[in-house]
């Protein structure tokens, strides 16, 4: 590990308010939930801070998935993505959700990691954030001066940046009731293999009469909602004409992984595998 | 600023002097006297480092120690007993499952798991194991290896 | 399932055993690995498992820059540098790493000629601390541009051959095909990073570490520390993986570690990171070849002019063996009436290449195999008739002037793998262009060292009685995986006639084992294992029946070694580069299967079939293991393994970015072995290590060109490159 752990400085808070207090008090404090972010930056001693605050005593509040009685899923703050995958009601109900957690890194990883960790992170390739977008998701955020819910579309202001506090955490992500039928949805992600492998490309997109849904990873400095082209679709447009739209919402890039080029095109096909799927489901 | 941080291995309780984000594969590897478990990356790519913690599968290079506080930790060196080895790990030896032998502690956790906890991996074996890199065998005698390690359990062998 | 005590091997014939026609009892059998149980119990001993209290963690400060001048170097005040031993180029008692030749320092003196190049040395108690210091010190440097590509900068290594009347068959030609064809480089992802600890005792050294070759590591330690055989001992840990990446690259790291134990009077452990490792360490020679050849209508080949290109890196260490190796293997498994060949190896500002499974049989085979299945879609021919209208027999002479004195049989290891494979059903039934490929190559490779490699090298090989009536097998070829440590006891237990489980290997260390070569180029199974063959014969002459433990009682231990001997009528003139550059070939067929997908241009290879000829199998699971494994890094350098250079430095050097195939990209992988003995190869073995890793390349590249109706001509293939 090219980081001196004795450099560094960890707390380890046992109630939630204990934490947000900390959070309040201790600057430049990164949380670290499943730690598979951030022990890779202190493995290579890349944009690491020196003081952090590890969130596993606070298990019992906030690792669950939970089904309300209202129609909605909370996924709490310690969920991992095995917690999601094999849930139940993920299983039935979001079926995209159980498709990206499958898709990320290996089983070690899926044991450990959070879907909250992979918003946090604000990877544009994060495979898990483009479901929760389609599912119009929302975030709970907390601190000692209160709670607010922010639209996840709302959240990524720029590369790794968006509009959390350094005084909040996330306590969970909020899944309204689902809007598609498992044959309306459809899931890509392609990688640099067929597994443990970060995305060149990462698409969620759902359609029905409620409305239509395009999210991409990789295509942009943050993970996106296509919003033009969703309405154009939504409006009639056929394949061609999304795509004419599609083209202008996305800025790929020539990176260690793939080019911009190979993203474009991927993304064109993709986007018509997924028009195909739906004409046919229809 | 090390702490005191105690956790089960194999079943005997430790206590090791750690800095709370040392990872736990070198707890284990300095600080617990269990080398067996195997560094490779230290960045969760390559699964040499497989442990199961609290029944679940975890690279031990990525979880903090002071994430291990009470937890309870399995390694290579806890699955064969005094004078039989583990199903999986008889299945490596007779099947070619290991050749240079330092991936084979992490996958052959990753196999124990497998077999406890089939319906983690809905894509079999393949998938179970996808978080282990090997890079001597092409992964065909690791596959012959863990069928032949469900036939000698199913034969009534080691291994839970 | 018994593991308490020692080990207790057990013969699995029901599993796998092949017959070798001859009444064997151990030869052919597959005989567990004997450090089987260690391995799977975790008990194995890699060199960063052993306990070294109070020993200091030392870590290389490297270039940052490709090609100029060191300025300055300074030290933060934030670190106790007084606790810290340092070491640079002035402590090194002779500043050159002996290899081939001695031109790469042990540490810069001021010239920077490629980047990761080693500059300093530290060391300290506090692993942390190394790692917080070694980012505290500052390199200034005076720039100059380097050199980058192949053919721009000096020749490292130069060869030429021309055999018949090329010119003439060329003017005379019905058919001239032409193409280029290019490899990249290859890390080897070896899952132990390298590491050497080293601890100096009255002046005389001893160094535990990962490698290939200990005697290498000791010749390069004895250069550089102007020491005596006898001051040296070279211990070999088990080691995770080598693929030629631990065959050179260990010395440097051993000099290292040694002169910071020396300047420290501590033991050092010196041992990578998987960062560190993927950046400095050598990786597999790029390479450009453009093939042009003539043949007849019907595909009767008449004449090659081959031009072969790598790159060297900064420095020489083994880039002219593996550019000869190249060469040699450049005219495939076929006839040629006439011949040239230009190949060239040149500097470069990268890190230096190295050693990688194959060593240049790959790259010039992918060109000889890509261009053999254009050249057939070009003559409107299947690939697979217009390589058997042309393969080599008995009797043929090669370009290189061997007369083949085998059977290489290749048309029936090509029809066994068109048969498994089902290769003619598929072809006519996947369209061009429909998604799906099936292709195929065919190749060899030499057993052993080139040309006269091995008469050089004189190898050494011991076998001493053991008190408690069995042997002990005394080599400097090491296990690294691929299973020296059960073969070896298979064919001295075999030649003694005593029991397998009474013949123990010696874990190599130099003080005391013989010299019997570097573990590498396909030799150790077959050229080393036939001296430990015949040192076994000589052992079981001398005790005359007599029982072992007896016999020891009485006696003491009795030993024996012998040396290589030249095969007679094996002859290579250096100068002129013409004869036998290998006493035997090892023979293969490949044929890949790929689906594309066509939304990703993502390449899956489905399955790859391989028949081979490496003579006599004395361990099948073990050599199954061999041929799955590189297959298997075959189908990675094809399809995956991208190492994006930039400036000479592998960019993507972390395992996140440079990926390998892991179990869910697994393809399936049918091997069949078609044994012909090779009677100076141990109990009729060939070489089996490097050849799975020549023949997959060209076949999936040429079955992805089917599926996507395309005319690529070089590796990796990426889906960047093929979608259209
Ligand atoms: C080998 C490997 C493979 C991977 N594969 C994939 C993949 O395929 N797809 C993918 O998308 N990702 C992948 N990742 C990245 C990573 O696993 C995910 O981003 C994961 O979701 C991170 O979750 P975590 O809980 O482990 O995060 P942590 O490392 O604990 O934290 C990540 C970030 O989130 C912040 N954070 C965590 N919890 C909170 C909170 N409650 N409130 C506010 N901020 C918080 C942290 O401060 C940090 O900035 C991979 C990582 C590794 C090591
Ligand atoms: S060392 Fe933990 S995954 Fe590689
Ligand atoms: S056996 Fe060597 S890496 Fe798996």
């Amino acid at each position: 590990m090219k980081t001196n752990v004795a450099e560094l400085q960890v707390c380890s808070p046992r109630s939630i308010d204990e934490a947000l207090q900390q959070r309040r008090d201790i600057p430049g404090l990164t949380p670290i939930a499943g730690g598979t972010e951030v022990l890779v930056w202190l493995n290579d001693a890349k944009f690491a801070g020196k003081t952090y605050q590890s969130l596993h005593g606070l298990a019992k509040d906030w690792r669950y998935v939970r089904a309300n009685k209202d129609g909605t899923l909370g996924i709490g703050a310690l969920a991992t993505y095995s917690d999601v995958r094999f849930h139940p009601v993920v299983k039935e109900r979001y079926p995209l959700l159980v498709e990206s957690a499958r898709v990320t890194g290996a089983l070690q990883i899926q044991n450990r990691g959070t879907p909250v960790g992979n918003i946090a992170n604000g990877s544009p390739a994060a495979d898990t954030v483009p479901s929760l977008l389609v599912y119009d998701a929302k975030l709970k955020l907390k601190s000692l001066r209160g709670e607010r819910l922010v639209d996840l579309k709302d959240f990524f202001t720029g590369y790794r940046r968006n509009v959390m506090t350094s005084d909040e955490l996330i306590t969970e992500i909020v899944l309204p009731p689902p809007l598609f039928m498992p044959a309306q949805q459809h899931y890509r992600k392609v990688g640099t293999r067929e597994a443990q492998a970060i995305s060149k490309v990462v698409f969620a997109g759902a359609r029905s009469a409620a409305g239509v849904r395009l999210a991409w990873g990789s295509l942009a400095p943050t993970t996106i909602r296509a919003l033009k082209t969703e309405a154009a679709l939504q409006n009639g447009a056929d394949a061609n004409a999304a795509w004419e739209i599609l083209q202008r919402e996305i800025a790929p890039i020539d990176d260690i992984r793939s080019t911009a080029e190979y993203r474009r095109k991927v993304a064109r096909n993709i986007l018509f595998e997924f028009l195909n799927k739906l004409a046919n489901t229809l | 600023m090390k702490q005191t941080i105690s956790f089960t291995l194999n079943g005997n309780s430790v206590t090791v002097e750690s800095h709370p984000m040392q990872p736990l594969l070198y707890a284990l590897r300095e600080d617990a006297d269990a080398p067996g478990t195997k560094y490779g990356c230290g960045e969760g790519e390559c699964g040499a480092c497989t442990v199961i913690l609290n029944d679940e599968l975890v690279m031990s290079c990525l979880v903090p120690v002071v994430q291990a506080e009470g937890a309870r930790v399995e390694t290579i060196e806890g699955l064969a007993n005094a004078d039989e080895l583990h199903a999986v790990q008889q299945a490596f030896l007779e099947s070619g499952g290991a050749q240079c032998g330092i991936c084979t502690p992490g996958m052959i956790m990753a196999g124990v798991h497998h077999l406890r906890h089939p319906e983690r991996a809905p894509g079999g074996v393949p998938e179970a194991l996808e978080g282990n890199l090997c890079r001597c065998t092409g992964y065909t005698r690791i596959f012959t290896a863990m069928k032949r390690a469900k036939e000698i359990l199913s034969a009534g062998g080691t291994g839970s | 399932m018994p593991m308490s005590g020692e080990f207790k091997e057990k013969i699995l014939a029901p599993l796998m055993s092949i017959s070798t026609g001859k009444d064997l009892k151990f030869v052919g059998k597959s005989i567990l690995r004997k450090e089987g149980i260690d391995k799977v119990t975790g008990r194995a001993r890699y060199v960063d498992d052993v306990k070294t209290p109070g020993a200091l963690y030392g870590k290389t400060l490297r270039s940052s820059i490709a090609c100029g001048r060191i300025k300055k170097i300074s030290f933060a005040p934030n670190i106790p540098w007084d606790q810290f031993t340092i070491v640079d180029a002035r402590d090194v008692p002779y500043n050159r790493v002996l290899q081939i030749e001695s031109d790469q320092p042990v540490l810069c003196d001021g010239v920077v000629l490629h980047r990761e190049e080693p500059i300093l040395l530290i060391a300290h108690e506090d692993p942390g601390l190394v790692e917080t210091a070694i980012r505290s010190i500052t390199v200034e440097y005076e720039r100059e541009p380097g050199i980058f590509n192949i053919g721009e900068g000096r020749i490292l290594k130069q060869y030429d051959i021309e055999e018949g009347d090329w010119k003439k068959e060329f003017a005379a030609a019905e058919v001239v095909f032409e193409g280029e064809y290019k490899t990249g480089a290859q890390e080897h992802v070896y899952i132990e990073t390298n590491g050497f600890i080293a601890c100096w005792e009255d002046e005389c050294l001893t160094v535990h570490g990962s490698m290939q070759c200990p005697y290498y590591v000791h010749k390069a330690l004895k250069y550089a520390f102007k020491l005596q055989d006898d001051q040296i001992n070279v211990v070999q840990m088990t080691t995770g993986g080598g693929f030629g990446g631990k065959e050179d690259f260990p010395s440097v790291l051993a000099i290292h570690a040694a002169l910071l134990a020396k300047k420290s009077g501590r033991t050092v452990r010196l041992i990578y990171d998987r960062a560190e490792d993927m950046a400095s360490s050598t990786k597999r020679h790029p390479s450009i070849s453009k093939v042009r050849t003539a043949c007849t209508k019907d595909g009767i080949l008449r004449a090659i002019d081959f031009s072969f290109h790598i790159d060297g890196g900064a420095y020489i260490t083994l880039s002219p063996v593996v550019l000869s190796r190249g060469i040699v293997h450049a005219f495939g498994p076929y006839k040629w009436p006439a011949a040239k060949l230009h190949a060239q190896c040149f500097f470069t500002n990268s890190p230096p290449y190295g050693a990688f499974r194959g060593f240049g049989a790959p790259q010039s085979l992918f060109a000889i195999e890509a261009h053999m299945t254009a050249l057939a879609n070009h003559l409107g021919m299947d690939p697979a008739e217009l390589r058997r209208r042309n393969f080599i027999h008995r009797g043929d002479t090669m370009p290189t002037g061997q007369v083949v004195d085998e059977d290489p049989n290749m048309e029936a290891l090509l029809d066994r793998a068109l048969e498994l494979s089902d290769y003619k059903t598929k072809r006519a039934r996947w369209k061009r262009g429909g998604g799906k490929g099936i292709s195929l190559s065919t190749f060899m490779h030499g057993t052993g060292f080139t040309g006269s490699g091995e008469v050089y090298l004189a190898s050494r090989v011991g076998i001493a009685t053991t008190k408690d009536g069995g042997a002990e097998v005394r080599v400097s070829s090491t296990e690294i995986g691929q299973g020296t440590e059960t073969v070896f006891p298979q064919i001295a237990a075999e030649a003694l006639g005593i029991d397998i489980s009474k013949v123990s290997f010696r874990r190599p260390e130099t003080k005391v084992v013989p010299n019997s070569g570097p573990t590498v180029a396909s030799r150790t199974c077959s050229v080393v294992g036939k001296l430990v063959e015949r040192a076994a014969g000589k052992l079981k002459q001398r005790l005359a029946g007599a029982d072992i433990r007896q016999h020891y009682a009485q006696h003491g231990e009795a030993y024996e070694e012998v040396e290589y001997v030249p095969r007679p009528g094996l002859v290579w003139d250096d100068d002129k580069y013409k004869g036998s550059a290998y006493g035997a070939y090892s023979w293969c067929v490949n044929v890949a299967e790929v689906t594309v997908d066509p939304v990703t241009a993502m390449p899956r290879v489905d399955t790859l079939t391989a028949t081979v000829d490496v003579g006599t199998i004395i361990n099948p699971v073990l050599a199954h293991g061999q041929m799955e494994g590189g297959i298997a890094q075959g189908i990675g350098w094809a399809t995956c393994e991208n190492v994006v250079l930039k400036e000479g430095l592998m960019e993507n050097h972390h395992l996140t970015n440079y990926v390998i195939p892991t179990s869910a990209d697994a393809a399936r992988i049918v091997v069949e072995f078609m044994p012909s003995p090779y009677s100076e190869g141990a109990f009729g073995s060939k070489g089996v290590g490097e050849l799975p890793m020549d023949g997959p390349g060209p076949a999936i590249v040429s079955a992805l060109n089917d599926a996507m109706e395309a005319k690529f001509t070089h590796l990796p293939l990426l889906p960047e490159e093929m979608l259209k």
